[in-house]
C-alpha cells in the first residue's frame, strides 16, 4: 500500500455504503464423511444450511465442527492424508467434484480461523491481498473495495488513518475484523468462522457477535463455538454434533429450551450419567 | 426432565438441588394454610384464622428468597434446556404459590367477619372444595417431584370439578339470600370465600401446566383457546 492510495479511500465516503449482492446461497450437505487417513472423523452428516442466515455448530471438542465447515471450502486439502466423501453442494455445485476450482471455492467461501492471523504487511495490503490475487484492478477499485470491506468489518473507523501500520500491530479483536475484512474484500457468499472469538476479551467478542449480526442475510454464516451462549445470542439455527455425527439441528431457541434428543439436552445443561 | 443424570459441576448441582426443596417447602406450607383457613371456617375458630394470616409471612419470605436463588442462577449460570425450564418454572411457581397464600389470608379474613353472624348452613360442600384444591396443588408438587406428566394432566382436568362445586355452591348461597335477604352479609362472605377457592383452583391449574412445559418443553397453557 503507498499513502497515496489511502488518501484516495479517504476522499470515498460512499465507499463505505453497502451495495447491494446477489442473494447468498444456502448449503446441502450429504451423506458426508471425513477420514484423517484411516479414521472416520464425520460419520453420514446431512444437513441443509439456510441461505443467509447464521447457523452455530456446537458440539463437545473432538466431534468434527472444525472438520465438517473444513469440508465446505476443502481447505483440508493443504494436508496429506485427508478425505472427504459425499457431496456439500454450494450454488447447485458439488464442491467435492474434483473438477472444482479450488481459488474460486475458497474465494466464494471465505474462512476466519479461531487465532487472527493478520499477514506480515499493512492493514491495505492484508484486505487488497486477496483482490490481487483474484482480479485485475486499478489502484483506485482497489483503494474503494479495500475500504467498503474494511466499513463492512466495522474496522474502517478505527484504521483509516494507519492503513500503512502492520495489520500485527493492531490489537486481537482489530485483528480479527482485519481477518474478516480480507475475507469479505473478495465478495465471498459463504462465511464460514471456526471460534472466531475464542482468542477474544468479551468487548471485542460483543463486536464480532454484532459484526454477525450486521452480515447476516448478505452472507450464509457457519460459525463454530464452544461458547454455548455465543451461539445462543448469534446463531439463527444451531446443530450439535457428537463423535462426529449430526446429532440434532434446528432453531436456536427450540435446541437451547427444549431439545429433542436426549444427547444435546445433556450436552447444554452440562450433565453425565 | 432426566432425573438419572448429574450436572458435571456439583455446585450447580447442589443448588438447583437447594431450589428444588425450597419450592417443596413452600407447597407444603401453601397446603397447610388452606387446610388451616378452612378447618377455621367449619369451626368458626378465630384464633386459628389469625395464626394462618401470619404464617403468609413465611410464605412471603419463600417467594422472595426462591426469586433471588433463580435470579443468581440465571445470571451467573446461563442455564439452558431442562435447567432453564426448571428455573424459570421455578420463577413462576413462587409467584402462583405465593397468591394461593394470600388467597387462603382472604379466607381467613372472611371467617373473622362471619364471626359476627350465626352459621348459615352445614358447611359440606366447601371443605370438599377446600380438599380438591389442597389435592390438586400436592398433585402438580409430585408431578413436579417426580417428572410425571400425566399426574400434571389430572390436575388440569381436576379444575373442572373446582369449578362445578363453586357453581352449585354459589347457586345455593343465592337462593339462601333470596328467602332471606336478612343474611346478605354473612352469604356475601361465604360467595368470596368459594370465590377465593376457586381461583386457588386456577393457580394449581397454572402450576401443572407450568410443570408440563417443565418436562416436555410444550406450552399447554390456553390451549385450543388462541386464535
Amino acid at each position: 500500500m503507498n499513502l497515496v492510495s489511502a488518501v484516495r479511500v479517504l476522499a470515498r465516503p460512499d465507499a463505505c455504503e453497502m451495495s447491494p449482492t446477489s442473494p447468498p446461497p444456502g448449503i446441502q450437505v450429504r451423506h458426508l464423511d471425513f477420514y484423517y487417513g484411516a479414521t472416520r472423523a464425520l460419520k453420514d452428516n446431512n444437513l441443509d444450511i439456510e441461505a443467509g442466515k447464521v447457523t452455530a455448530i456446537i458440539g463437545p471438542s473432538g466431534c468434527g465442527k472444525s472438520t465438517h465447515i473444513r469440508v465446505y471450502n476443502r481447505i483440508y486439502q493443504l494436508y496429506r492424508d485427508q478425505r472427504a466423501t459425499g457431496e456439500v453442494i454450494i450454488d447447485g455445485q458439488n464442491v467435492l467434484d474434483p473438477r472444482t476450482d479450488l481459488i474460486e471455492l475458497r474465494r466464494k467461501v471465505g474462512m476466519i480461523f479461531q487465532k487472527p492471523t493478520p499477514f506480515p504487511m499493512s492493514i491495505f495490503d492484508n484486505v487488497a491481498y486477496g483482490l490481487r490475487l483474484h482480479y485485475r484492478l486499478s489502484n483506485e477499485d482497489i483503494a474503494e473495495r479495500v475500504q467498503g470491506a474494511l466499513c463492512a468489518a466495522a474496522l474502517w473507523d478505527e484504521v483509516k488513518d494507519i492503513l500503512d501500520r502492520p495489520g500485527t500491530a493492531l490489537s486481537g479483536g482489530q485483528q480479527q475484523r482485519l481477518c474478516i475484512a480480507r475475507a469479505l474484500a473478495v465478495e465471498p457468499r459463504v462465511l464460514l468462522m471456526d471460534e472466531p472469538c475464542s482468542a477474544l476479551d468479551p468487548i471485542a467478542t460483543a463486536r464480532i457477535e454484532g459484526l454477525i449480526q450486521e452480515l447476516r442475510g448478505r452472507y450464509t454464516i457457519v460459525i463454530v463455538t464452544h461458547n454455548l451462549q455465543q451461539a445462543a445470542r448469534v446463531a439463527d439455527f444451531t446443530a450439535f454434533f457428537l463423535m462426529g455425527e449430526l446429532v440434532e439441528y434446528g432453531a436456536t431457541e427450540q435446541i437451547f429450551t427444549a431439545p429433542k434428543d436426549p444427547r444435546t439436552e445433556d450436552y447444554i445443561t452440562g450433565k453425565f450419567g | 426432565m432426566t432425573q438419572a443424570k448429574t450436572h458435571t459441576d456439583r455446585e450447580y448441582e447442589n443448588q438447583l438441588t437447594v431450589l428444588r426443596e425450597r419450592l417443596l417447602l413452600m407447597t407444603g406450607r401453601v397446603e397447610e394454610m388452606i387446610a388451616d383457613a378452612v378447618r377455621a371456617l367449619v369451626s368458626r375458630d378465630e384464633r386459628l384464622a389469625r395464626e394462618t394470616i401470619e404464617k403468609d409471612h413465611q410464605v412471603n419470605r419463600d417467594e422472595m428468597e426462591c426469586d433471588q436463588m433463580c435470579l443468581t442462577l440465571l445470571a451467573r449460570r446461563q442455564p439452558m434446556g431442562s435447567d432453564l425450564r426448571f428455573i424459570t418454572l421455578a420463577l413462576k411457581m413462587v409467584t402462583d404459590l405465593e397468591r394461593i397464600g394470600d388467597l387462603a389470608v382472604n379466607v381467613c379474613e372472611r371467617v373473622i367477619d362471619l364471626m359476627a353472624f350465626s352459621q348459615l348452613k352445614p358447611y359440606r360442600d366447601i371443605p370438599l372444595m377446600a380438599d380438591r384444591v389442597q389435592r390438586m396443588i400436592r398433585e402438580a408438587s409430585d408431578a413436579f417431584v417426580n417428572g410425571n406428566e400425566s399426574l400434571a394432566q389430572q390436575v388440569i382436568a381436576q379444575d373442572d370439578e373446582v369449578d362445578r362445586l363453586y357453581d352449585q355452591v354459589f347457586s345455593e348461597i343465592l337462593e339462601i339470600m333470596r328467602r332471606d335477604p336478612g343474611v346478605l352479609e354473612p352469604a356475601i362472605h361465604i360467595q368470596s370465600v368459594i370465590k377465593y377457592l376457586e381461583r386457588m383452583a386456577d393457580h394449581a391449574t397454572n402450576l401443572a401446566e407450568e410443570v408440563i412445559y417443565m418436562l416436555r418443553g410444550r406450552d399447554v397453557r390456553h390451549f385450543g383457546k388462541l386464535s
